[in-house]
This record gives structure tokens, C-alpha cells and sequence, in this order.
């Protein structure tokens, strides 16, 4: 292990870290144990408290259809923020200043406002409008607000993608003779979509731990089953714990994913948003040429005034 | 959108956001920077206790942890901080968005530090400073600026996720506008870009300081 920080400890230093490892582990310790004897003190280790999740039916009758929910608004806000993500982010990238500007005002709009009052705003609006039916309310609610706050994060996500490109990707695509529009789709989107794919999927743990907002609209996603489960086996700690490690379980793959392809990009040469831009491409030394092209010039000189009357 | 503010503490209801937002910004400066030191420390032991606490909090969702601070500390183990049910509420809730964006603060500072190159430190102990002095006259200050934008974002998502204490019934923006809507539907649109338009009041200054500050105390490289 490397730090700028720091140099690589001698044995002194070693015998120091040692004695600060040891004394940092037992005050970890005693905090873990207080903490743990707290909630035994008020019964919450008792065996008849965690024997339920070893059971199918809690898993089958509520754990599993919350988490299908939260899967469920989390998949559909995954794509429709996709799409309003490269309208507005395309938008924000257009020749045209009207384009620009309004896609600007909307972006920056939705990634201020905070995705539950997006939420409690549409929640509202739906059900007093009679816009959907009502038991599919709570879900639309939840999934407009993720659509909107993610995507406007996906549009800048995309505009930073294309403005960390090397100019010499447009100009290349312009001098070859393509109109600015096919410059953008087929050589700067797709750089820039590879670039931004790590940020993308760390997004995507986002909207999976926004879609728990929806526990306060009354969207019956995966938290919502702990106070069910919690009155009916009267362990609501133990269920809170049990669903908090099934978002933690879910999340931490994803963002192994997202570490995973930065690093594959990145061996691959390509870059991501993250790291900045690619690096410019190689000098090549001109200087053999200039010289070999001016004395091919002078020879030729040479040979047209030396011989004019042979 | 005059009768809302007259009819309702809007602007109460903000203030309880903005004490929210700044008690729990402190807590998360202090616990974030103390578990961002044990991440760069030279101690295996606090740089896996920190990643883990990292890992843990930032893919929890900010719903179950202040949940779990009603659920858990108040009902369950009744641990209150005060006999008055909406303060002790508040106080919970301070300390969940605390604990929860301290892992974000501990990573912005981390970055910070990474965006100081080894040839820094390297030239620092080669001109004889001790490990305090380079810390101190060369590393940190680096650090710190390059932390200023990540810090700035972690303090805008604070602000924003203060809304979430609505889920333990703290009275802040998201709770009223929720109130607001039941008994004023025919004011929908106002309600929402009331409550909207005040966040964007609070957060907009943030980002265009912070992006001033950046700017301003960026290190020429």
C-alpha cells in the first residue's frame, strides 16, 4: 500500500501502527458489543425474532414481491431516464440557442429539486386528476420522480461525456465531410456513452436506493415490508436488518460493476469521465524530413543553374 | 400562491430544512473527515474499518437509515434526547442524514487527496520537511482545494435529502407540502413550484460558490 501521504513505515513506525491496530480494534469492539447488548437488553436477539427470514413464507409473501416492486420502478426509471437523459442532454449540446437554453433551464431544474418532492408533487397530481388508476398511482409517482431527477443527471452525465472528448474527434468528423448532426451521433455519442458507461451504472444504484422513497407515497416496494412483517412476527429491528442487507447486497454488485468496467475501460486505453481525457496522440518528429526535403531542393537548384549553357 | 404563505409556515417549515441541512453538514464534516483519515492512514486495520463503514452506509438507502433511527433508537430502544416527540424526532434524524453523508464527505476528501500527485510529496520530504511539515505546508492544502467541488455536491445532495426526515415526521418543506396538497388541491402546481423554487433558492448559491471557490484556489498544474 502507497500513499502519497506518507513514506513506507520502518520498523518503528510498524511497531507503532501495530499498537494503534490493536488499541482501535477493542474500542471497535466494546462499541459493537454495547451496541449489540443494547438491543439484546430489549429482546431483539431472541431466536423467535430472526427464524421467520429461515422460513419461506416471510420471504414468498413479502420480502420477495417488495423487492419485485422495487426492481420493477427501478427498471422502468432506468429507462425512461435513459431517454429523457439523451433528449435533453442532445438538447443541451444543439447549434440552436433556444434548444440549448431550454434544455439548460429543465436540466438544471430537476437535478435542484429533490426527488421526493418530485414525488409527493406527482403523487398528488395523479391522484386528484384520476390520472392513472388508483392502484398504479403510488408507482407512477415514483417512477416520475426518478425519470426526471435521473435523467437530468444522465443529460449532463452526457453533455460532460461529449465536452471531454479531444476536439479533433468533431473536427476529423467535419473534415471528412459530415454535417454536425452525424458528427454527434456516430463519432462523439458513441465515445461518450462508453465513457460515461461506469458513472451510468453507479447512477444506477442511485435510483435503486431512491426507489425506498416510495415507502412515503405508499409505493409497497422492499422497505415498506418491514412494518408489515414487523407486526406480524413483532421483530421490526430484525426486519429493517434483514432488508437493509438486501439493498446492501444489490447496490454493492452494482458498484463492483461500475469499478469493474472503469477498470476494463481503462486497460483498453479508452477513457472515462472520471479520469479526464484522452491523452494527446504521439509528436512525430519532423525534423529529418525538413532537412532531407531542402537539401533534395537545393540539389535540384544546383543542377538547374550549374549546367544552363553544357 | 400568496394564500399559501399566508395559510401556511412556509418559510418555518424551510427553516427547519436549513437547521436540519446545517446540523447535519457539521456532523458530517466532523465524522466524514475522521473516517477519511483512518482511509488514507498507514493502518491496514482503520483503512479496512473505514471502507467497510463506507460501503456499508453509501449502499443503504437514506429512507431505512432514518427509519431505522425512529425504528431502532427511539421505539425500540428508547433512546430519547428530549421529552418533546417533534425535537427528539429532529435530533434523530440530524444524526441519520449525518452518518449517512459523512461516507460521502470521507470520499470527496479522498479524492481531494488523490488529486495531489506523488511528485508533490516526494519533492517535499527530498527538501528535508518532516511527515507533519509536508503534511501541513504542502499535502493538505492541495488536498483540501481539490476536495472543494466534491465537498460542495455532497452538501447540495444534503440539503436536498433533508426532505427524507419527512419519513419519521419531522415538520420540514416535504411534510407540509404534503399537508398543503391535502387540504388545497385545486393548488397543486403552486404548491409544487413553491417548494421547488425554494429549493433551488437554497442549493443554486451553494453550487455557484463552490465552483467560484474551485476555480479560484485551483492548483496550477
Amino acid at each position: 500500500m502507497s500513499s502519497v501521504l506518507f513514506d513506507i513505515p520502518g520498523p518503528k513506525a510498524r511497531a507503532r501502527h501495530r499498537l494503534i491496530m490493536i488499541v482501535s480494534a477493542v474500542l471497535t469492539l466494546l462499541a459493537l458489543a454495547w451496541a449489540i447488548s443494547r438491543f439484546a437488553a430489549k429482546g431483539n436477539l431472541e431466536a423467535a425474532k430472526w427464524t421467520p427470514f429461515l422460513t419461506g413464507d416471510i420471504w414468498v409473501n413479502y420480502l420477495i414481491p417488495g423487492l419485485i416492486n422495487t426492481l420493477k420502478a427501478a427498471a422502468i426509471s432506468v429507462v425512461l431516464a435513459g431517454a429523457f437523459g439523451l433528449l435533453f442532454g442532445i438538447g443541451r449540446l444543439s447549434d440552436n440557442a433556444a434548444i440549448r437554453w431550454i434544455s439548460t433551464v429543465i436540466v438544471e431544474f430537476f437535478r435542484s429539486v429533490p426527488v421526493l418532492v418530485m414525488m409527493v408533487a406527482a403523487f398528488g397530481l395523479f391522484s386528484f386528476n384520476r390520472v392513472f388508476e388508483a392502484s398504479i398511482n403510488p408507482l407512477a409517482a415514483v417512477i416520475t420522480g426518478l425519470t426526471l431527477y435521473n435523467g437530468s443527471v444522465v443529460a449532463e452525465l452526457l453533455r460532460s461525456g461529449v465536452g471531454g472528448l479531444p476536439s479533433g474527434q468533431s473536427e476529423a468528423g467535419l473534415a471528412i465531410g459530415l454535417t454536425r448532426s452525424q458528427t454527434l451521433r456516430s463519432i462523439l455519442l458513441p465515445q461518450a456513452i462508453t465513457a460515461m458507461l461506469p458513472a451510468l451504472v453507479s447512477q444506477l444504484v442511485v435510483i435503486l436506493k431512491d426507489t425506498a422513497l416510495g415507502a412515503i407515497i405508499t409505493y409497497p416496494e422492499l422497505l415498506t415490508t418491514f412494518s408489515q412483517i414487523g407486526s406480524y412476527k413483532s421483530n421490526p429491528v430484525p426486519a429493517l436488518i434483514v432488508i437493509a442487507l438486501i439493498f446492501i447486497a444489490i447496490n454493492y454488485l452494482l458498484t463492483s460493476a461500475a469499478a469493474k468496467i472503469e477498470a476494463r475501460l481503462r486497460d483498453k486505453g479508452r477513457a472515462t469521465i472520471a479520469k479526464g481525457t484522452i491523452g494527446p496522440p504521439n509528436r512525430v518528429d519532423l525534423e529529418p524530413v525538413e532537412e532531407a526535403l531542402i537539401a533534395a531542393d537545393e540539389s535540384v537548384l544546383h543542377e538547374r543553374y550549374r549546367t544552363p549553357d553544357k | 400562491m400568496g394564500e399559501l404563505f399566508s395559510q401556511y409556515n412556509v418559510l418555518g417549515a424551510f427553516g427547519i430544512t436549513i437547521v436540519l441541512t446545517v446540523l447535519s453538514a457539521l456532523g458530517a464534516l466532523v465524522i466524514g473527515t475522521v473516517v477519511a483519515i483512518m482511509r488514507v492512514s498507514p493502518v491496514g486495520f482503520l483503512n479496512k474499518l473505514g471502507a467497510l463503514y463506507v460501503n456499508l452506509v453509501r449502499n443503504t438507502p437514506l429512507t431505512l437509515i432514518i427509519v431505522f433511527c425512529n425504528i431502532g433508537f427511539i421505539v425500540n430502544l428508547g433512546m430519547s434526547v428530549s421529552d418533546d416527540f417533534a425535537r427528539n424526532n429532529l435530533v434523530w434524524a440530524t444524526i441519520g442524514l449525518a452518518f449517512y453523508h459523512a461516507a460521502f464527505v470521507c470520499e470527496a476528501l479522498r479524492s481531494g487527496v488523490n488529486t495531489v500527485p506523488a511528485g508533490q510529496a516526494e519533492a517535499a520530504r527530498s527538501i528535508g520537511l518532516t511527515f507533519g511539515q509536508s503534511l501541513r505546508e504542502v499535502l493538505l492544502p492541495q488536498a483540501f482545494r481539490g476536495a472543494i467541488t466534491p465537498l460542495g455536491n455532497t452538501l447540495i445532495a444534503l440539503t436536498k435529502n433533508t426532505t427524507v426526515a419527512t419519513a419519521i415526521g419531522v415538520a420540514e418543506v416535504a411534510g407540509l407540502m404534503k399537508t398543503m396538497q391535502e387540504d388545497r388541491p385545486d393548488l397543486m402546481v403552486p404548491i409544487f413550484l413553491v417548494v421547488a423554487i425554494g429549493f433551488v433558492i437554497l442549493t443554486l448559491p451553494i453550487g455557484l460558490v463552490t465552483t467560484h471557490l474551485s476555480q479560484k484556489l485551483a492548483v496550477k498544474r
